[in-house]
């Protein structure tokens, strides 16, 4: 038992010294933060309104074309050619002629613009163009205005999780994306940490100071010493990264918020600027009822977060990542202990990597349907279970089917560390032979 | 401590598809060095990985200082293999006081041992060096530091000195006769004669799995003489007569010769010498000792 400690030890401090670690744990969440930031930058930046002229000759839709962000709509009374020759030079992007017959002839409306016309602008003005025609045609037909305003709705539903304890409000959205990133999270660190495990034991064997160490440790304490002392690696690393991005968010979108709220201030203020004054009065009511951004921009993500079983998802996600790298990490072990160099590992690593990559992809379906048939099946069988559970959890999941995969997993990692250590054992003193699958197979039974 | 540190009896150990030992025994007195031989292949790291508890025989049993070989027995016990290395990054003292830790020392009595030896081998400044930054002959030197810092009482060194430049190999061959000294056993598995010449009390040879021979080294040595005599002369040319067979004879360049006399059975040196002396002048006459070389080839091809 002392010996494991010390093994523990030394693979943690080892570990944790090096350069790569302490870079790599800076640089993650860096990264991270500069990747949201660069997100949220382009967006911000990407946001360049265009003024558009208009020449309504139906006299049909003036003051209908709603400003946007992206687009800001001037009407203008000039003839179409004067219009056309001036656009040249203006600060317009581009100029939308309306024909007097455009009730009759819907596909006489013509877009010019010196750059070409973006898609975005042609489905604008053509979505806003079609909801008056339909609206004027309605009226024509004797529908009143009032029967047309309450006829439209905006339709968005609200989604109550039943519980226990009663309803719950809950957010789809956020119970997959929490389940996606610890899915994705558990996914990485199987594959980092498990990679490893591999090398290092690999490095032992080659170096050959395996001969001395198991002349004082059993292959076992050594073995099991190190899957150990690299998961705590893994827990440290994932606290770290934790730890920062959270810094680092935090602090970046407190920046890149205020930001945002200045950029959409002067863009608002812009757009009020070029409104007539009746409009520009409108404006300035439906902001203020709305509290500034309108809030649909912002999605409601942490409040949805607070709705989520939080500490349930943080108590499996910390046991799928330690079971499911247990469960790999003693099988990449073994591996390392059976070839000679890294070079040799890969004919051994393909069936293990396997199920691993097969429950990320099943983990896309199992996200849209979190109680399937294949969502439940996959999240029992320990080889698939770390990561399509954790993408379940966040969604509910009875408790019986978390207590029987939580001890499936744990009867599994038993089973391969059991298996691992067969193999290990053989494999560490085995030199210059190229193994087969077969040789692997006939260790697991060798005596000690 | 019981006489014998080490006894084996009847030891069988089988691989996949061959027998790495059968019926090996051998008892290994307390306090000596003891030479354990044999070719490549023989099952000599067999052996020696079931006295470390790396593996375990199939049948028979080891007794360490009397009793039989137990998990604790392996802070007791220091091996230095023939393939070593160390982690290439680990600096020298963490790395030697991790393995003393390994071998049950605590830390500060690891401190304190390595000190010692930090001094007496003068590689103070070495503490701090990543292992990969020494020489090879460095590397043996930590080595051979980690496999008795915790004062094993039996000690297993297989090849020791490979690696070694002569100065080198002289400063650890003193090393093993002063732990022999202390109280140590040495088990010491190698190729090379002359090194069992110089330090071996007792010898084992192994040969396909079997041991072939075992005992004290003089003994050993005894039993192989050759019976043959060199003759160094001036006079006329000696032949073969009642006593002895001249096996070979040859003229030096200062005018004597040199013969190599074969005793006939039952005769000795003197019997040989009385027969010389009457015929010519003897410059020097020694009896042929069989040389550990000689032991090792012949006792191996007659086992074979």
């Amino acid at each position: 038992m002392n010996n494991i400690l010390l093994i523990i030890q030394r693979e943690y401090v080892t570990r944790v010294k090096k350069k790569s670690f302490i870079v790599m744990t800076i640089l993650g969440p860096l990264l991270m933060g500069l990747m949201y930031a660069g997100v949220i930058w382009a967006a911000v930046s990407s946001v360049n309104q265009k003024k558009i002229e208009v020449l309504d000759e139906s006299k049909l839709f003036e003051g209908k074309f709603k400003p946007s962000e992206e687009f800001l709509f001037v009407f203008k009374k000039e003839k179409i050619e004067d219009l056309k020759k001036s656009l040249k030079g203006s600060d317009f992007d581009a100029l939308v002629h309306i024909p007097s017959d455009v009730l009759e002839n819907p596909k006489s409306i013509k877009i010019y613009s010196e750059k070409g016309v973006t898609l975005e602008l042609q489905s604008r003005v053509e979505s806003a163009l079609e909801r008056e025609i339909e609206n004027i045609k309605l009226t024509e037909a004797g529908i009143t205005k009032s029967v047309l305003e309450s006829a439209k709705m905006d339709v968005s539903s609200e989604t109550i999780s039943l519980k226990e304890g009663g309803e719950k409000k809950s957010s789809a959205a956020a119970a997959s994306i929490i389940g996606g990133i610890c899915a994705f999270l558990i996914y990485l660190s199987v594959f980092i940490y498990g990679a490893q495990v591999m090398r290092s034991i690999t490095e032992e064997k080659t170096s050959r100071i395996v001969e001395i160490l198991i002349s004082s440790v059993k292959p076992f304490q050594l073995m099991i010493g190190k899957i150990i002392g690299v998961a705590l690696v893994g827990l440290t690393q994932f606290g770290l990264w934790i730890v920062l991005s959270a810094g680092i968010l935090t602090f970046g979108s407190k920046l890149v918020g205020e930001k945002l709220i200045q950029s959409k201030n002067a863009m608002t203020e812009a757009q009020m600027a070029s409104l007539p004054p009746e409009a520009q009065e409108m404006a300035k009511e439906k902001m203020q009822a709305g509290g500034g951004i309108p809030s649909e921009m912002m999605p409601d993500f942490f409040g949805a977060l607070d709705t989520l079983p939080l500490t349930t998802i943080i108590i499996s996600f910390l046991f799928y990542f330690v079971g499911g790298y247990l469960l790999y990490s003693a099988l990449f072990g073994a591996v390392g202990s059976a070839v000679d160099s890294d070079t040799d590992t890969q004919q051994f690593m393909l069936p293990i990597t396997i199920p691993i990559i097969a429950a990320f992809m099943i983990a896309q379906f199992v996200i849209r349907d979190p109680n399937s048939n294949l969502a439940i099946w996959t999240s029992m069988i320990p080889f698939t279970s770390p990561i399509i559970m954790m993408v379940r959890i966040p969604f509910g999941v009875p408790i019986w089917q978390i207590v029987l995969s939580v001890v499936l997993l744990i009867g599994g990692f038993i089973f391969t560390t059991w298996l691992a250590s067969r193999i290990y054992r053989v494999g560490i003193l085995m030199y210059g032979k190229k193994v087969t699958w077969k040789e692997l197979g006939k260790w697991i039974f060798y005596k000690s | 401590m019981s006489e014998n540190i080490l006894e084996i009896h009847n030891v069988v150990k089988n691989y996949a598809n061959h027998r790495a030992l059968d019926d090996v025994s051998l008892t290994i007195p307390s306090g000596v060095i003891y030479g354990l031989l044999g070719p490549n292949g023989a099952g000599k790291t067999s052996l020696i990985r079931i006295v470390n508890q790396i593996t375990a025989p199939d049948s028979g049993s080891v007794l360490f200082d009397g009793k039989p070989l137990n998990e604790k027995n392996i802070y007791e016990i220091g091996y230095l293999p023939e393939e070593r290395g160390l982690y290439k990054k680990m600096k020298v003292g963490e790395q030697l006081l991790y393995l003393a830790r390994l071998k049950g020392l605590s830390k500060d009595a690891a401190m304190e041992k390595l000190k010692e030896w930090f001094i007496k081998f003068d590689i103070k400044t070495w503490w701090d060096k990543p292992i990969e930054d020494l020489s090879k002959g460095m590397q043996q030197k930590i080595q051979f530091v980690a496999t008795v810092l915790h004062q094993p009482k039996l000690i297993i060194l297989d090849e020791p000195f490979s690696g070694f430049d002569p100065i080198n190999a002289t400063l650890i061959k003193d090393e093993i006769l002063e732990l022999k000294e202390k109280g140590s056993t040495i088990i010491f598995s190698t190729h090379r004669m002359e090194s069992v010449e110089e330090l071996c009390d007792y010898i084992a040879l192994i040969n396909k799995s079997k041991k072939v021979l075992e005992g004290k080294k003089l003994d050993i040595k005894d039993q192989y003489k050759s019976n043959t005599y060199t003759l160094n002369y001036e006079g006329e040319k000696v032949d073969s007569a009642t006593n002895f067979n001249v096996l070979s004879n040859q003229k030096n360049l200062d005018g004597s010769q040199t013969a190599v006399l074969k005793a006939a059975d039952g005769k000795f040196g003197n019997d040989l010498l009385r027969e010389i002396l009457e015929k010519v002048t003897v410059k020097s006459f020694k009896e042929d000792v069989a040389s550990m070389n000689d032991v090792f080839i012949k006792a191996v091809n007659e086992s074979n």
